[in-house]
């Protein structure tokens, strides 16, 4: 598929998965591979300290855009600002400040669960019919709390049936659930627990919240070793040989172990995308694992290329 | 690179009643908390982990199938098959139940049976009870110290929820009081008092203008709720109060599980400064899943070896060779730059013991696995091979 035509299938994408898999991450190698596609991309981030500044070098993100890159801006979107632009623009300036200021907004997000994520997927989906940009980014809450966040407008429908949270939820689902508008792009690991808490993630998404899912990001994949790169000090001193050129033992010790550390997380690797195929009938883009403990800027252009290559692909 | 010292870490489970294991999302904190526990029962000391939200595999190593109120002791040949374990130690672990420890703490707290099930059965009540608004993390705190008070344990190591803000556990007993406190809601319960009359019109007009937005009968299960609670917020203020004492007690210690990635490093900091405002340090940082560091050659002469001998033309055994270098070097790359991270930070979070776990080749879901890590946290690193 064509990377633009792959930017212009949804509006907004929400990118999900469980904390530590690089939802962030993948959220700015998104954004970088649709602008370089030409679509103007907005990223919204609603939760916690955000790491796109540091990836982007750039001041910290607030409530107000902020250009990240050409054609990729930012901003932060928090419940209580979007409540307060709620009600002014529904002429309640009034009593906005003092909810807020009375605490009195937690008290009713308390009585009415998942008040705040309507009030934040609300000021999405109004972000998204002002055509904020072509592509609106979502860096989602950690999985536990995106199911729920995800889910909180079909909830809310039920428990409060009448007033403008109710047409707020209406809209908000019909966004949702409208996959020409709106997709989850949810991000694993090739492990374990992270690949078990994708695969329950999807389906609940798919089955309880109604989203349509896209393609599931696997990120930090070893790429395999071409062949007769193996774990052995015969073959490698045999290589060495042949081509003439002296390998200490010392060295030729640490050659062999960081091929053999190497394989093993692969063949680990393998098995879980393996699973993940089998369990979940979703298309898999592999983002290569990085040898840095840092994401910045080369990296997240490293991704982008990646994630571009992989969406041809699809 | 400094190597975990056994002897200090040793004294973290030795010495301490309650260890609060806490840490960004992703960063390995459910597994560590297992670790320190296990390790604390084969020292010889009756400990219970309170995992919150543990991977399944470990939830069933750990023989915890269903949520519960109350810890189940873990049988000794599962966490102790070679009898290596002094043998007075316990193991036992529970996966907190929110809505079930905070129903006990309403009937303990309620005056009469009917004011406890009148607020049992109030729908606002149900909502705040259901793991929102903070919720989950002040019942983690409440049950840890309703299990330290108990006595059954010498040491409690609790797990804590993944959240928005990472220390949200610690403000946790003062949010629940901020919502008794709540002056709109305060004077709900006040119309049965004549002198407040007058301040309860003002109030009842900002609630309906509240209920046309939220819908009438949400706010009618507010109302409902706090009247309902009448009575008992003396009983919850000092159990908020008692939380918060022990958390700040000698006999806690705080443990920082980070990994050595950079993001997660910072929020470890972030942590830490949150940790000081609070008049708490953390007594271990424990960076988890760290690189092998293969040797200890410069990645750029590697790189360099790599790139001449994939130079060679039509030499299959120089290009295999060359990319034994590269991988060597990719790995001692990420190895250094671990490890810088790791120094820093050892200075920026004034941790006093600071120790490192490998990143194994396997996922940890057994007890022979939390042993392995035990081991490499524990032993001092001259004694390994």
């Amino acid at each position: 598929m064509e990377v633009a035509h792959f930017c212009s299938t949804s509006h907004v994408v929400i990118v999900a998965g469980k904390g530590g898999v690089g939802k962030t991450t993948v959220t700015a190698a998104l954004a970088v591979t649709a602008a370089r596609a030409g679509s103007s991309v907005l990223i919204v981030e609603v939760e916690g300290k955000s790491g796109l500044p540091t990836m982007f070098d750039t001041p910290a993100l607030s409530y107000d855009e902020l250009d990240l890159d050409p054609g990729v801006r930012a901003r932060f979107l928090t419940p209580d600002a979007a409540l307060v632009d709620y009600l002014e623009t529904h002429g309640m300036r009034r009593i906005s400040k003092r909810l807020i200021a009375s605490g009195a907004l937690d008290v009713v997000a308390t009585a009415v669960p998942g008040m705040k994520d309507i009030l934040v997927l609300g000021k999405v989906k109004s972000l998204d019919e002002s055509r904020a940009a072509d592509l609106i980014i979502v860096d989602a809450p950690a999985a536990g709390h995106a199911i729920s966040f995800l889910l909180s407008p079909r909830g809310l429908l039920d428990a409060v049936r009448v007033g403008p949270i109710n047409k707020q939820a209406a809209d908000v689902v019909a966004l949702l659930s409208d996959p020409a508008r709106c997709q989850v792009m949810l991000v694993t690991l090739p492990e374990e627990t992270p690949v078990s808490e994708v695969i329950e993630t999807a389906y609940a998404i798919e089955d309880r919240a109604g989203v349509a899912l896209g393609p599931v990001i696997v990120n930090q994949c070893f790429e395999p070793l071409p062949a007769g790169v193996t774990a052995s000090v015969e073959d490698l001193m045999n290589d060495a040989e042949a081509c003439g050129r002296f390998v200490s033992e010392r060295e030729a010790h640490d050659l062999v172990h960081a091929i053999e550390f190497r394989s093993e997380r692969h063949a680990v690797q393998h098995e879980q995308i393996e699973r993940l195929g089998e369990r979940l009938p979703l298309p898999q883009i592999e983002l290569p694992f990085l040898f840095t403990p840092d994401i910045g800027r080369p990296q997240v252009d490293a991704l982008a290329g990646a994630l571009a290559c992989g969406i041809e692909a699809l | 690179m400094t190597l975990p010292d056994g002897g200090r870490i040793a004294s973290l489970v030795s010495e301490h009643e309650v260890l609060i294991c806490c840490g960004s999302g992703g960063v390995g904190k459910t597994t560590i908390a297992a670790v320190l526990a296990l390790e604390a029962a084969r020292q010889g000391r009756r400990t219970c982990v309170i995992t919150i939200d543990p991977a399944k595999r470990l939830a069933d190593a750990l023989g915890l199938e269903t949520l519960s109120d109350a810890p189940s002791e873990i049988p000794r040949y599962r966490w102790d098959d070679d009898h290596s374990a002094k043998p007075d130690g316990d193991l036992a672990a529970m996966m907190l139940d929110t809505k079930s420890t905070f129903d006990r703490l309403v009937t303990g707290n309620a005056t009469t049976s009917e004011q406890a099930q009148r607020i049992l059965e109030n729908r606002f009540y149900r909502n705040v009870s259901g793991a929102l608004g903070g919720t989950q993390e002040y019942m983690a705190m409440e049950k840890l110290h309703e299990l330290h008070d108990g006595g059954q344990f010498d040491l409690i190591v609790i797990d804590t929820p993944p959240t928005r803000h990472a220390l949200d556990f610690l403000d946790a007993p003062r949010r629940l009081l901020r919502l008794l406190d709540n002056r709109i809601f305060r004077m709900l319960m006040m119309p049965t008092r004549a002198y407040l009359r007058v301040a309860s019109v003002a109030v009842q007009t900002f609630l309906r203008t509240v209920a046309r937005v939220v819908g009438s009968e949400a706010i009618d299960d507010v109302v409902a709720f706090f009247r309902a609670f009448e009575g008992m917020e003396a009983g919850f203020r000092d159990r908020a109060v008692a939380v918060e004492a022990l958390l700040a007690a000698p006999e806690t210690g705080f443990v920082l599980v980070t990994s050595p990635r950079r993001d997660a490093m910072e929020e470890a900091q972030f942590f830490a400064r949150q940790l000081d405002r609070n008049g708490q340090s953390i007594d271990a940082l424990i960076v988890n899943r760290v690189h092998p560091q293969f040797g200890d050659e410069a990645p750029s002469g590697l790189r360099a070896a790599a790139a001449e001998l994939a130079r060679a033309v039509d030499d299959p055994a120089a290009h295999r060779l060359a990319e034994r270098y590269r991988n060597l070097a990719d790995f001692r790359e990420i190895a250094e730059l671990e490890r810088a991270h790791v120094q820093g930070v050892q200075a920026r979070v004034g941790a006093t013991t600071v120790a490192y776990v490998p990143y194994l080749s396997r996922d940890v879901y057994d007890f022979s696995a939390l042993r392995e890590i035990g081991s490499l946290l524990f032993e001092p690193a001259d004694s390994r091979a």
